[in-house]
């Protein structure tokens, strides 16, 4: 479980980028921070692994203030993933894979058997294991990521905006392929994206922020989307202009399930 | 008879490639010293500018004061220094270390902070020490510009190490200084001649190791690729001349 306590962030040049938030993310569920860039979310992701540290209040792990952690040794028990992979160019992609469990101290046979075991777990064979970051496409370079932030088996994956980089065909198929694993890995995500859709396609929890960290709903999608707590959420998820009202057709006697605008969006069964 | 005909007689007679006072002796002189001054700067140049890469700070210092070193003639600090601490090894190889520390300090920093900030936020946030980062991302990923810096130093100070006989020194000077006090112009363009020879080899040399740590740092990009065949490093500046 991850707790936020009144977490307050302002930077050193006087920026607030969250003025006082609080949020408790149950285990082995999935939360997506949400909202347009300067939000925040960003911030309070990586104030887990502290790799930022709250100017006020406190990050809890399992009741452990984080801020009472070795920040390396944090890091190194919690997954993180980012935006364009940030794999390191000049080693292979195994042992980028490997890198985290090296730096545990696992040895170099049993790392890289672990990094080919996590590596197909994500759907990337052993040829590709032997190629640098480099010579791998945009949507491979992202399985490489969530394999590393995966590899020394965190309890917690951090995820930043992950999969922003990638064309939109390549994101729908890894949002699958992260709801894929999460069935069977059961961790704890923390996921960041400032896309409702994908927000709502993987979070059990969505936080929808404001400027400055302020919440502007907490809740399971279906829930967002039944009670929108204000003009703000219901424009955010797109609630607004009928972009989200769908209605059912007659079609040769089955049901079409129609959007606004009258384009078919899927078949209703039962 | 063109000084240079006499300099070619000069540079093929064989009682010039022999003894203490032969070519190969001299090479070695100004190899030494050269090695000397790199081997200085660099316990100056190497750890500061990866302190500076690596935190960014101080970086406007460093360049304010790295300009004004560049701006210091040798051959006056050598002056300078030689009338403080006397005829010896220590004034020749300080005032060519303060002529190799800028192009060192400015390669060692720039290839620290060329490094993609993003490899190296992933780098800290997958676990890694801040001696880790330094170690195993900035520096093997920067390394190319690292090694242009020595590229720079070493050829401006193979170049004008000759300013070692200026003080009594050896080295290929010699033949400069020796050949002005009696106007034997041959041996001056003779002796000029292998240290041109001298500091193209060395970068050469250079040039090989800069495309090997280029491969390493991108072994990705292939070897064709044009816009791989040129890093924008500080690179070489005059090739003689005390």
């Amino acid at each position: 479980m991850i707790e936020y306590r009144s977490v307050g962030k302002t930077f050193p040049d006087g920026t607030q980028a969250v003025a006082s938030f609080d949020l408790t993310i149950p285990s082995r569920t999935t939360t997506v921070f949400v909202g347009s860039s300067g939000c925040g979310k960003t911030t309070l992701l990586r104030m887990v692994n502290r790799m930022v540290d709250p100017s006020a209040g406190q990050v809890l792990i399992d009741d452990v203030d984080v801020a009472t952690q070795d920040p390396v040794a944090l890091r190194r028990s919690i997954g993180y993933v980012m935006q364009h992979a940030g794999l390191l160019p000049h080693r292979k992609v195994v042992d980028n894979v490997a890198t985290v469990l090296r730096l545990n101290g696992t040895g170099k046979g049993a790392a890289r058997e672990r990094a080919l075991e996590v590596l197909s777990t994500v759907g990337l064979d052993e040829s590709q294991s032997r190629k640098y970051p480099g010579q791998l496409s945009g949507g491979q370079q992202q399985r490489v990521g969530v394999a590393r932030g995966l590899a020394a088996d965190p309890n917690i994956l951090l995820m930043d905006e992950p999969f922003g980089a990638v064309d939109p065909i390549v994101r729908l198929e890894l949002q699958a392929e992260l709801r894929r694993l999460q069935t069977q890995l059961d961790k704890t995500i923390v996921f960041v994206t400032h896309d409702i859709d994908e927000a709502f396609a993987l979070g059990d929890q969505v936080v929808i922020l404001k400027k400055g960290g302020e919440v502007a709903q907490v809740g399971a999608p279906a829930d967002i989307l039944a009670q929108p707590a204000d003009d703000f959420v219901a424009s955010f998820v797109g609630l607004d202009k009928g972009g989200r009202s769908l209605h059912v057709e007659e079609r040769e006697g089955r049901k079409v399930v129609v959007d606004a605008s009258g384009r078919p969006a899927g078949v209703l069964e039962g | 008879m063109s000084v240079v005909s006499d300099a070619v007689t000069w540079l093929t007679d064989g009682a010039h490639w022999t003894g203490e006072t032969g070519i190969p002796n001299r090479v070695l002189e100004h190899l030494g010293y050269t090695s000397l001054t790199l081997v200085m700067a660099a316990a100056v140049a190497v750890p500061l500018g990866l302190y500076i890469g690596h935190t960014g700070r101080f970086r406007g210092l460093a360049i304010g004061v790295t300009g004004a070193l560049r701006a210091l003639p040798t051959l006056g600090v050598l002056t300078l220094l030689t009338l403080l601490l006397g005829i010896g090894l220590e004034a020749p190889i300080l005032a060519l270390t303060v002529l190799a520390v800028p192009p060192l300090l400015a390669g060692v920093y720039a290839g620290v902070e060329s490094v993609d900030p993003q490899t190296v936020d992933a780098a800290r946030a997958q676990g890694m020490t801040e001696w880790q980062v330094l170690t195993r991302v900035e520096v093997p990923l920067g390394l190319p510009l690292v090694v242009g810096g020595f590229r720079a130093a070493t050829l401006q100070v193979v170049a004008t190490a000759t300013v070692a006989a200026y003080v009594s020194l050896g080295g290929l000077g010699r033949y400069i200084f020796d050949g002005q006090a009696v106007r034997d112009y041959p041996q001056m363009v003779g002796g000029s001649v292998v240290v041109v020879v001298l500091a193209l080899l060395l970068d050469g040399v250079f040039a090989v190791a800069q495309a090997a740590a280029g491969r390493r740092a991108r072994p990705t990009r292939p070897a064709t690729d044009p816009s791989s065949s040129t890093d924008p490093t500080p690179t070489s500046q005059s090739t003689t001349t005390p």
